[in-house]
Parts: structure tokens; C-alpha cells; sequence
């Protein structure tokens, strides 16, 4: 039995990992891709504490977040299949046409 | 499940099956008659709103303690509706000017209303970010409607984003609070944590939901987006978003801190106070080498973050908590109405690919059209918080509450930020009464109606302000 404590370190690194790739990467489809690494080491820490305390609360709670994931993604790939139509690129640091 | 169940979510059941209704029903309305399915999208709304005020004064929870209806959620609610009304009412006009008429318009905002008063609602925390997302989705959809046009293009991406980022912390954030005390539910997280269960990892899951939170509200550190998404959206969709999204989301932040919360208020109260006065500082300044309008109104909508974010400093406060959640509401509704004026002034000049939004286009709008120009002093003046106003009154009870609470430092940061801020609000007044120019504007019926209701409830309000300052006295939370 592995102690929870090490899923949460875990999860903990993952999110990280996340939020660091969205500060660093400049295309928004990988930011999009560390963006789920964050919700994932939500829905690990979820689990590892619903398994803890024996209760379905954080299972819940995880289909929640994947079917909003989903739905995220719908609009989020939309948008940026719009923006590449458009400008045919789609780096982050050129997209400033609104600045002051 | 039972009748009560239901009855706690009628209005939103009727909302979204409307809404589901209209996206079939649109279908079969031609393209050139679109206005049919705004006139179907207020009607909703009014219907809701009608629900919604049956249900002031009632008090109950549905669905295992998941939502709840109370004084606080009913006029949260009934603040939503009418801003949704608003927003509709100023979008009639302008995306038929701007050519981006499309049914989906209004559907996507009902969709969005829906998810903002299930924010208002929600008392677990599962219900929270369910709301959060039904209200933001549809949002990063509107902020990019004007495709192809590429500011609103990357207006929608950024927004996204960003948005998408902050619900990582959001759902990382109810996951540690769920670690610490075992529950999603705000009263058993409210039981456990009085038990004293590991406070850390709660005050460390609470300062995450407050970074998701403090992006959808635009506080400073986490304001970057908001000059982008307001000055690429097309303009009616920020009117509606810089007023909806932030009424929705400081009801949830207030509701989740004052329920769950108050036995880290220790911990947290310094954090939002550094949140406050840094949103109000950076706001104010930041507006004042702005020369573009929506720019400008732009950080003028963070700086009033800051403001109403004020109210919350004191939440851990049993005794000072019914004045503040008062000024709070009060603060909401005297920003939505002068937020909404302000924005339809600027929709009544803007041109087509977004000329007429500069500061400078407003000179001599006063000498050609006085009613205008007058109605727009006004909003600026409300913003200032100068006599005879909404704003003022909404200021005097938010700083009075900050005070009771004894926060008088925070107090005079607002108050001096106030004084900056005059500059930049008197220089859109200035531009209209003492520069010469040649503005043209568009005069259509519902735009000149919302600004005409906006500027009388601004001023008439102001003078009884006790009336409604009882009314958001009278909506208490629901505390355990």
C-alpha cells in the first residue's frame, strides 16, 4: 500500500509542471496540453484522498472535471483553429495587436 | 428528490431549458430578422426574473445541501437578470451595426447567466466550479464572436487561457481543501475545519481558490488579461462581461469565504488586503496613461475590483460581516448600472473596425449632442464617487464598513486612489465639454434606453439610497 502522502507529492510535481509550462511555453497548444497537466494533478490528488478517506466525494468530483475538460477543449481548439485562419501562426508573443 | 429540491432551482431550470429552446427555435428564424430571438431572450429573462423575486424571502437547500436559495443568492440573482436584461438591450443594436448579427448571441449569454447565478447559489464546492465553468465557456466563446476579426480572434484566446489556467488552480485548490477536511460541502468544510483539522493544507487549498477566483474578478496580480479581452471583445460582450462575470464571481468568493472560511481568517484576511490595495493602486495608474476608452474603462474595472474586494478584508469579523456583505452588494449593483452606461455611451460612438475609440473622439460631443454628454458625466462622476451619484453612497458605506472593521489604512489607500482616479475619469469630461471636434453617433431606440435608465437610476438612486442599501441588508447569508 503506497502511504497518500506520496500521491500528493506527486501531484504536487504534476501541477507544477503544469503551471510552469503554461508561464514558459509560447504555443498555445502545448500551453493548452500543461493547462491539463494542472486539472490531471487535480483529479490524482481527488482520488488519492477519496481512496484515504474512504468516501465517493473526490471520485465525483473527478468526472466532473473531465467532462469539463472536454468541454474546455471544444471551445479552446475552436478558437485556435479560428485565430490560425486568420493569421496563419499561432505564437502567443505575435499574437499583440492589442497593446497600450 | 423531492418538490423543494426543484423549487430551489426553478429559475435556473427555466432559464436553461429556454435557452436549449431558442437554440433549436433560431434555426427556423431568418437571417435578417434576428431580433426575434433577442426579443425571445429578454422574454426568458423577465420570466426568470419573476421566479427569482417570488423566491425573496424564502430559505431553503435542495439537493443535499449542493445549492441553496437565500436572501443573498435572490438578490444576486435578480442583480444578473437585470444586468442580463441591460446587456441584451445594448447588443440589439450594435452587433446588427457591427454585422456580427447571429442568433447565438443571446443564447450563449443565457447559457452564461445561468452558470452566474448558479454561482450565486452554490453552497458545495463541486457546484462552485461547475458554475464557473458554465459561466466562462460561453464567455471565451462571445469575446471572439467578431471573427474574423483578429483583435476579437485574440481577444477569445487570451481570454481562454487564462481562463483555463485559473481553473487549474481552482481544481487543484478544492482538491487540497478536500484532502484537509474530507467534504466539498461549505458547511461540513466549515464543521471540520472549527475542529481544527491540518490548517495548512486548507489555507493553502482556500489561497489557490483564491487565485482562480482573483483571475475571474481581475484582481491585481492577476489582471493581465483584462486591458486585452476588454479592448478586443466586441464592445456590448465587455459591457456584459465586466459587469456579469464580476458580480458572479465575488458572490461565490464571499459566499465560500464567509461560510467555510472564517477560522482562517487569520491567514487570509492579509492576504486580501494586499490583494485590495494592490488591485486599487495598479488599477487607478495604470488607467491614467490609457488613450484608448475601453482600455481605460478596462482598468477602471480592475481598480474597482480592488474596491469591492475592500468589503471582504474584514470577513472572519462576525460583528462587522452584515455591514460589509451590505456594502458589498450595494458597491455591485451601483458599479453594474454605472458600468453598463458607461459602456453603451461608448457603444453609441464607436465605428465600424474599431474607429471612434479613442478619448479624443470625444471632444465636442457636449455642443452637438448635450443629453450624451451629460448622461456620460454622470457615469464618470459615479465611477469618481462624486455628489450626487451612486457611486458616492456606494463608497461612503464600503469605506464605513472597511473602518468598522479596522482597516483604516486600507480605507485611505481607496480614498486617495479616488482622488487619482478623478483625473483620468474628468479628462473623458473634459475632452467633451472643452475641446472642439465633430462626433457622429448612432442613435438606436434600446441603446438610448439603457443609457437614459442607467444615468436616471445613477442619480435618482443616490438621493434614496436607503432604500436599497435595507434591501441588500436584509440579504443575509446563509451562516452555520
Amino acid at each position: 500500500m503506497v502511504p497518500v502522502d506520496y500521491y500528493i507529492i506527486l501531484s504536487a510535481i504534476l501541477f507544477t509542471i503544469g503551471a510552469m509550462g503554461v508561464l514558459i511555453r509560447r504555443n498555445p497548444l502545448i500551453i493548452f496540453m500543461s493547462i491539463e497537466l494542472m486539472l490531471n494533478a487535480g483529479n490524482l490528488a481527488f482520488v488519492a484522498f477519496s481512496n484515504m478517506y474512504k468516501s465517493f466525494n473526490g471520485q465525483i468530483f473527478v468526472f466532473f472535471v473531465i467532462a469539463v475538460a472536454a468541454a474546455e477543449v471544444a471551445v479552446g481548439l475552436a478558437l485556435i483553429v479560428e485565430i490560425f485562419k486568420t493569421k496563419k501562426n499561432i505564437n502567443i508573443d505575435e499574437m499583440n495587436s492589442l497593446k497600450g | 428528490m423531492t418538490q423543494l429540491d426543484f423549487y430551489t432551482i426553478l429559475p435556473l431550470t427555466v432559464l436553461t431549458v429556454w435557452a436549449c429552446v431558442l437554440l433549436l427555435a433560431d434555426l427556423f428564424i431568418p437571417k435578417d430578422r434576428k431580433g426575434i430571438t433577442a426579443f425571445l431572450s429578454a422574454l426568458g429573462l423577465a420570466v426568470t426574473l419573476g421566479l427569482t423575486i417570488t423566491q425573496v424571502g424564502h430559505e431553503n437547500t435542495g439537493f443535499n445541501n449542493m445549492v441553496v436559495v437565500d436572501g443573498f443568492a435572490a438578490f444576486i440573482n435578480i442583480l444578473l437578470l437585470a444586468s442580463g436584461l441591460l446587456g441584451i438591450a445594448l447588443a440589439y443594436g450594435y452587433i446588427k451595426r457591427m454585422g456580427l448579427e447571429r442568433g447565438e448571441y443571446y443564447i450563449l449569454m443565457l447559457f452564461s447567466i445561468v452558470g452566474m447565478m448558479l454561482m450565486a447559489q452554490a453552497s458545495d464546492l463541486i457546484i462552485v466550479f461547475l458554475a464557473l465553468e458554465l459561466l466562462s465557456i460561453p464567455l471565451y466563446v462571445l469575446a471572439a464572436f467578431a471573427r474574423p476579426n483578429l483583435q476579437s480572434e485574440e481577444a477569445g484566446v487570451k481570454y481562454f487561457l487564462l481562463g483555463a489556467f485559473s481553473t487549474g488552480f481552482v481544481v487543484y485548490g478544492i482538491a487540497l481543501i478536500y484532502g484537509a477536511t474530507g467534504t466539498t460541502s461549505l458547511s461540513g468544510i466549515f464543521f471540520a475545519a472549527s475542529n481544527g483539522t491540518s490548517s495548512l493544507l486548507l489555507t493553502i487549498g482556500a489561497a489557490l481558490l483564491l487565485v482562480g477566483f482573483g483571475f475571474k474578478v481581475a484582481a491585481v496580480p492577476f489582471h493581465m488579461w483584462t486591458p486585452d479581452v476588454y479592448q478586443g471583445s466586441p464592445t456590448a460582450v465587455t459591457a456584459f462581461m465586466s459587469s456579469g462575470a464580476k458580480i458572479a464571481g465575488f458572490a461565490a468568493l464571499l459566499r465560500v469565504f464567509a461560510t467555510a472560511f472564517p477560522s482562517i481568517a487569520v491567514d487570509i484576511t492579509p492576504i486580501l488586503w494586499v490583494l485590495a490595495a494592490l488591485t486599487m493602486i495598479v488599477g487607478n495608474i495604470s488607467a491614467i496613461s490609457q488613450t484608448n476608452i475601453k482600455r481605460m474603462l478596462a482598468y477602471s474595472s480592475i481598480a474597482h475590483a480592488g474596491y469591492i474586494l475592500m468589503a471582504f478584508v474584514p470577513y472572519g469579523n462576525k460583528e462587522v460581516l452584515p455591514i460589509s456583505i451590505a456594502a458589498g452588494l450595494f458597491y455591485l449593483v451601483s458599479y453594474a448600472v454605472t458600468n453598463f452606461g458607461a459602456w453603451s455611451v461608448v457603444i453609441a460612438l464607436e465605428k465600424a473596425e474599431g474607429k471612434g475609440l479613442e478619448i479624443s473622439d470625444f471632444a465636442g460631443l457636449a455642443r452637438k449632442y448635450p443629453a450624451l454628454a451629460i448622461a456620460m458625466t454622470v457615469f464618470m462622476l459615479s465611477f469618481i464617487g462624486f455628489p450626487p451619484t451612486l457611486g458616492l453612497v456606494g463608497k461612503f458605506y464600503l469605506f464605513r464598513a472597511v473602518i468598522a472593521g479596522g482597516y483604516t489604512g486600507l480605507a485611505i489607500i481607496g480614498g486617495m486612489t479616488s482622488l487619482v482616479s478623478a483625473y483620468y475619469y474628468l479628462r473623458v469630461v473634459v475632452n467633451m465639454y472643452m475641446h472642439e471636434g465633430d462626433p457622429t453617433i448612432e442613435s438606436e431606440e434600446w441603446l438610448n434606453f439603457t443609457i437614459a435608465t442607467t444615468a436616471i437610476v445613477t442619480v435618482a438612486l443616490s438621493f434614496v439610497p436607503q432604500w436599497l442599501f435595507v434591501m441588500a441588508s436584509t440579504a443575509v447569508l446563509r451562516l452555520f
